[in-house]
């Protein structure tokens, strides 16, 4: 009996990759894209280069044409806008930096639309993230980082515990991205050299804040004071949520040396800026922490604090449950609230949260 | 294995309209319009089929007119009748119409369209009264294509004579399923489709009484009784002719057996799953469709569930990426969208056997439950915010 697999599929080289690998590999696969974003408002905006448009969605439906699975199209439109995008926006609105395919791993991927696998009877969920799954001997499944380091996305799949480990699969994960475009060009996949996608999918137009204004309405947005270290006022500005901790762009103030956004106070509505050696902290505090091994409590890490950061050699702590203290062995850079902090232990994906606050001590 | 339970979506290729294609392929080509023999007997076979589609209706060949399908003539019809009547402004319709009568209908001003009762019936005093002397035209589908609720035209007919307003049917889906006659009926306009039938996708006819009801948009040569211009589909006419000369030959048949079967299967479903209920009337509905609300699932879910065990049914209308909407039928009928998400459409036709109604007895309770098991809907908590509508 074949064991059936159902394939999100994004019209993306990955995952369309992902899923003539699993053909081959003698699954049953069956396709489904995902609809998500909400339809763009009607200002004749193409959601262009992200990953929920009509032409991705035909991409995927000709791969799979091609390769004889069936393909569907699934609408997870109101999960999706319950579970990430209002999600997106009140992080936004507290002043800290959401990740948005963190979330939309945990909530949807792996977890609204694991249900509709198995209302059709599937074995597994795959994707095409570049990360790997191992099992050891004691039945206990581990997130590994990809083989293509420059690839791996481990950093977006931390919260995955062991059911949804053991129903996952992630065929990409020992390829590196230049097998995957050949392998895609030599299954004839119209897609092979394709763009990779890197806006967030449900901002059509890249303009995140806008685009939060737009959710939340304007009596949400916290306007406020631009100030300094020692509290001098330096300009006002329309809204904390414009604003990411490290960002330097768009500040609006003349200085002689350039400013870097410190610190976002969303009860006061300030945002404190200073110089780039001010970013630097000792470590973190993360809140939601998941934990392969729920005994942890002290150990030596590496942590990633960022998708595109290197990682930091830093030492974790969970001084209670769900809660982790990181501090990193030496100084760090910018500490963002919102974004995930990730452990690993060599090649392994220990644990992650999202961070809280920085660490200046 | 697979059962296909979607005939009002397509129905598979007769086999009768096989034989004609077959036929046709290793004859010799022709223009229909030429004058050589070559022509002539391309026009004998063209004339044929107007023939045996038109005996269909009781419609005489000359009112004939073949187009690419349904579409096709719903479009030339409300565009045709409006030209042909420009003194007059106004038109009735109702708003659980195909799409290809909703999207016409849609760029024009002056539309009325009439809403269903809970069982997708239009009320023919409703539409009766909202003919006046300058309406150019009504227009609204003899069997409701989504849950199959047959209209009652006769005093609707009665006022559109009265007000000289022309009077077209959308038979597309009743045609073959039920009897279906243009003198009983009064109408002046009749679109047909080829493919709801047995023949291939691609062609259509529009019954058109007399050339007062319609003028040509589709303008060049005299194709057609001067009514729509171009060299006919040849290949897809003969095929539309024999599945015609096909289904009337075995209507007693089919019919009986068609609505036996969806009988049983309905009674069927209604023992093994509770709390399922029938979208449309008992009565006055087609009897190949049945539109069943299913409880504690989504649709999606049991459309695709159902598929890979090789059940193919139908839900909503697909959007343009494919993704499957709820059907606009069921919402103006009064079902929330809720209800209309978790319902599906199962359409039997020429073609359904016995063992197919037993294989879908068996595999839908089993795939219901255990769709409604792994995910009912509605379980994703609400945000705050509301992003869809």
């Amino acid at each position: 009996m074949k064991r059936r697999v159902l394939v999100a599929m994004s019209g993306g080289v990955d995952s369309s990759v992902a899923a003539a690998l699993l053909c081959e590999q003698g699954y049953e696969v069956v396709g489904v894209a995902m609809r998500l974003a909400p339809d763009a408002p009607a200002t004749g905006l193409k959601r262009r280069g992200t990953c929920c448009s009509h032409d991705d969605f035909e991409d995927a439906r000709r791969v799979s044409e091609r390769m004889g699975f069936p393909f569907y199209v699934i609408d997870l439109r109101a999960d999706f806008g319950a579970r990430v995008i209002d999600n997106f926006v009140s992080e936004y609105l507290a002043g800290r930096t959401p990740n948005p395919c963190v979330m939309c791993n945990r909530e949807i991927k792996f977890d609204r639309l694991w249900t509709r696998a198995r209302a059709l009877d599937a074995d597994f969920v795959a994707t095409g993230h570049y990360a790997r799954i191992s099992r050891d001997s004691a039945g206990r499944y581990h997130l590994l980082r990809a083989i293509d380091a420059s690839k791996d996305q481990s950093y977006f799949l931390f919260t995955l515990g062991q059911d949804e480990l053991s129903r996952t699969l992630f065929p990409l994960g020992v390829m590196l991205k230049t097998e995957v475009r050949a392998r895609a060009r030599a299954l004839g996949l119209a897609n092979a050299d394709k763009p990779e996608s890197q806006e967030i999918c449900f901002v059509a137009d890249g303009d995140y804040a806008r685009f939060v204004e737009r959710s939340a309405g304007h009596e949400q947005v916290h306007a406020g004071h631009i100030i300094d270290g020692s509290g001098n006022i330096l300009a006002d500005h329309a809204g904390i949520h414009r604003f990411t901790v490290g960002q330097r762009r768009g500040l609006g103030i003349a200085a002689p040396e350039p400013l870097y956004v410190r610190e976002i106070r969303a009860n006061s509505g300030e945002v404190v800026v200073g110089h780039r050696s001010e970013l630097n902290s000792r470590g973190l505090i993360a809140r939601d922490v998941d934990l392969v091994d729920p005994a942890t409590h002290h150990t030596d890490v590496e942590v990633k604090i960022r998708y595109r950061h290197a990682p930091l050699p830093a030492h974790l702590t969970i001084p209670s449950p769900r809660t982790a203290e990181v501090r990193f062995v030496s100084e760090g850079p910018a500490v963002t609230p919102g974004q995930a902090c990730v452990f690993y232990r060599g090649e392994e994906v220990i644990g992650g949260g999202f961070i809280e606050r920085a660490l200046q001590e | 294995m697979s059962t296909y339970l979607d005939h009002n979506a397509g129905s598979p290729l007769r086999p009768e309209a096989k034989a004609a294609i077959a036929r046709f392929l290793d004859d010799a080509g022709g223009n229909p319009s030429s004058v050589h023999r070559a022509g002539q007997s391309a026009r004998r076979m063209l004339e044929t089929a107007r023939e045996q589609v038109a005996a269909l209706i009781g419609a005489d060949a000359r009112q004939i007119v073949f187009t690419s399908g349904g579409t096709e003539s719903n479009n030339l019809a409300i565009f045709g009748a409006l030209k042909a009547h420009p003194a007059r402004r106004r038109i009735v319709s109702s708003s659980i119409e195909h799409s290809s009568i909703l999207k016409p209908l849609e760029a024009l001003e002056n539309v009325i369209r009439v809403a269903p009762d809970r069982e997708g019936r239009l009320s023919a005093d409703e539409i009766a009264s909202a003919i006046e002397s300058d309406t150019a035209l009504v227009s609204f589908a003899l069997a409701n294509s989504e849950v199959g609720t047959i209209q009652d035209v006769g005093a609707i007919a009665d006022a559109a004579a009265r007000g000289e307003a022309v009077f077209h049917l959308d038979a597309a889906q009743a045609v073959g399923r039920i009897p279906v006659d243009v003198a009983q009926l009064r109408c002046d306009l009749m679109t047909l489709s080829g493919h709801k039938l047995g023949a291939p996708a691609g062609v259509g006819a529009l019954y058109v009484r007399d050339a007062w009801a319609l003028t040509p948009r589709m303008l060049g040569g005299p194709h057609e009784n001067g009514m729509r211009a171009g060299t006919p589909n040849l290949l897809g006419a003969i095929a539309f002719g024999a599945a015609a000369a096909a289904m009337r030959e075995h209507f007693q048949d089919e019919a009986l057996r068609v609505s036996t079967l969806a009988n049983e299967l309905l009674a069927e479903l209604f023992d093994t799953i509770p709390g399922l209920r029938l979208n449309g009337p008992i009565r006055d509905r087609l009897p190949n469709t049945l539109n069943l609300t299913f409880p504690r699932v989504l649709g999606e879910s049991m459309l695709i569930a159902l598929d890979l065990e090789g059940i193919h049914v139908s839900m909503g209308s697909a959007c343009a990426a494919g993704a499957v909407e709820p059907s606009h039928v069921l919402l103006a009928m009064g079902l929330t969208r809720d209800e209309a998400r978790s319902s599906l459409r199962l359409s039997l036709g020429w073609n359904t056997t016995r063992n197919d109604i037993a294989r879908a007895a068996n595999i839908i309770p089993r795939v219901w439950q255990r769709v409604a098991d792994t995910e009912p809907p509605g379980a994703s908590p609400r945000g705050h915010m509301e992003h869809l509508q």
